[in-house]
């Protein structure tokens, strides 16, 4: 065989790869909206859970991961943010960033069921948060962190030197610099970061059994249990309480995970159109 | 006082810097507080290499589920890496801009898919194809192995396709210089040069399968045997700790700590594996 039709050969290989892919995507966003989307009606956004789950809605798990969503990302933000800022604006690399690098890559690596007992053994019992919104947002919190902290670098760091040049020459000091500066300039960049983690949030299982609980009702208030999305559709599918209301649970999860994807991509392609 | 107040800030600003270490170093501890004991009481070995999980006689050997990890993770990553290095030249180096910025996000967008509705389509869709065209019972190693081969294809194709697309561009304007062909140039420049990302890559990917949990739980079958098929029913390590923690009580509940000890281990081996593959790079 001579060198040209390998050539083909493997282009033809690698755009098959790439195809499959794609239609492994396609295939599995079809399959759950085509079965899903039939149950999907208002009634089902909106009424609560009724005999476990055989029949009646899930609106009190679209409460839920909301209630998770944000508050995982209210305190996952600041910490990530402020660990962005010192790592670009603060200091030159050291040891003290490569522990902070080593620490956030690490913690960026460790399965959501490890997430799920430490939170479990910390924040349910030696905390005494007990089985409550506010427990599995904080272990959410712990587990997007890293996600947060890589966007808002790159962010920060693909904002010009010159605007912070400036600024000292304005006479700013470096504070002022930062925060009337660099991190509206970064704002869109640090968004998709965040949205990408209010994502994660919302997808994640294995953390939010053993740490938000099961209940099907309400959360009233941070100390309160209450199931998310997830947890709901895994309760469903795997007890085989109704495979037709999992269906839909699992359209409505995959329809806000495309609805994220969607905005945090716009934003990150208008930043992007923006700086280069 | 503004000079102060600036310092005070730049002080906490520093202390937020140090939260991610500070978890990892909390969970580590929490979670070894909780499993060591029992690891030291019953000993690491005996607990490694026992095939006999019985919570009701107090039996805790875990080395069938260590098993099974091991098969699920090679699984995926036989299915997985192949096609996602593929996928990723194809992105790096043959799609147009135009495509490439429509497949990127649609790739990403695999990763956003939750675990679970991964899990349920391996239980509506690839266990029934399974049992009837290749016997045994459906929920199997091949199932879960197909099943996380495409949950690792986001990070396998996105730090393959990264690290292709940083080497500098004289590599390949050498290659084709020469009157190399584009796949001879794939192959013998940029392939090599890219090695090192590749690899940290695939061993991120198998990060990520030897850690899912709720896909797994759902595909395997769960059998705490010792597989020899990959038709066989298994039970991971996470799938263990998930299953059984919710009702563990005294030894037990201590024993499937251990577990998250053992595959805490393993993980931070897999991480420290690729720093240091990315260190040798630069």
């Amino acid at each position: 065989m001579n060198v040209r039709s390998k050539d083909k050969i493997a282009r033809f290989a690698f755009l098959l790869a790439a195809m499959v892919t794609i239609l492994i995507l396609v295939l599995i966003i079809f399959y759950v909206l085509f079965n899903g989307l039939r149950v999907v009606t208002f009634e089902f956004l909106t009424s609560p859970i009724k005999e476990m789950g055989k029949e009646g809605g899930i609106f009190p798990t679209i409460i839920s991961s909301i209630y998770l969503a944000l508050l995982s990302i209210i305190i996952a933000t600041p910490l990530a943010v402020g660990t962005a800022v010192f790592l670009t604006e603060y200091t030159r690399e050291n040891v003290a960033t490569k522990i902070i690098r080593f620490g956030a890559n690490c913690l960026a690596g460790i399965p959501s069921i490890i997430f799920g007992l430490f939170g479990f053994v910390f924040f349910v019992i030696y905390l005494r948060f007990g089985w409550s919104i506010l427990s599995g947002s904080l272990t959410l919190a712990c587990m997007i962190l890293p996600t947060i902290i890589r966007t808002s670098e790159e962010a920060i760091k693909s904002v010009s030197y010159t605007y912070k040049e400036v600024t000292y020459a304005l006479g700013g000091t470096k504070l002022q610099g930062i925060y009337k500066i660099v991190l509206p300039k970064a704002l869109p960049g640090i968004l998709t970061g965040i949205i990408l983690g209010m994502g994660r949030a919302i997808e994640e299982t294995a953390v939010l059994i053993f740490t938000a609980g099961l209940s099907i009702h309400i959360p009233t208030s941070v100390f309160s249990s209450g199931r998310s999305m997830a947890v709901h559709f895994y309760t469903l599918a795997r007890e085989g309480i109704s495979i037709e209301k999992a269906f839909g649970t699992a359209a409505v999860l995959v329809i806000s995970i495309l609805i994220i994807n969607s905005i945090s991509y716009f934003i990150m392609y208008r930043f992007m159109r923006k700086y280069t | 006082m503004k000079y102060y107040l600036e310092k005070i800030i730049e002080k906490i600003i520093m202390l937020i810097a140090f939260s991610a270490i500070s978890i990892l170093i909390i969970i580590t501890f929490f979670i070894f507080k909780e499993g060591c004991p029992f690891l030291f009481k019953n000993g690491i070995l005996n607990f490694i290499l026992s095939p006999a999980w019985d919570p009701s006689t107090k039996e805790f050997g875990i080395f069938t589920m260590i098993l099974g990890s091991l098969w699920v993770t090679v699984g995926a990553l036989i299915f997985g890496v192949p096609l996602g290095i593929s996928c990723a030249i194809y992105l790096a180096e043959f799609a147009d801009k135009t495509i490439r910025g429509v497949l990127k996000p649609m790739i990403e967008l695999l990763a956003g898919i939750p675990s679970v509705v991964y899990g349920f389509i391996g239980v509506m869709i690839l266990a029934p194809i399974i049992r009837t065209y290749l016997g045994g019972p459906g929920f199997s190693i091949l199932a879960a192995a197909i099943i996380l081969g495409i949950m690792i294809l986001p990070t396998v194709i996105s730090i393959s396709m990264d690290s292709i697309m940083a080497l500098p561009r004289t590599y390949k304007e050498g290659s084709i210089a020469l009157g190399a062909t584009r796949w001879q140039t794939v192959k013998m420049v940029l392939l090599p040069a890219a090695r090192s990302g590749i690899l940290a890559g695939v061993i991120l990917g198998m990060g990520r399968a030897i850690g899912e949990t709720m896909a797994v739980i759902m595909i395997t079958g769960n059998a705490i045997k010792i597989p020899f098929t990959p038709l066989d029913s298994v039970r991971t390590m996470t799938s263990n700790i998930a299953l059984e923690m919710g009702y563990a009580i005294g030894d037990h509940r201590a024993a499937l700590f251990a577990t998250a000890v053992m595959l805490f281990v393993f993980i931070m081996i897999l991480n420290t594996m690729v720093i240091f593959v990315v260190k040798r790079k630069n």
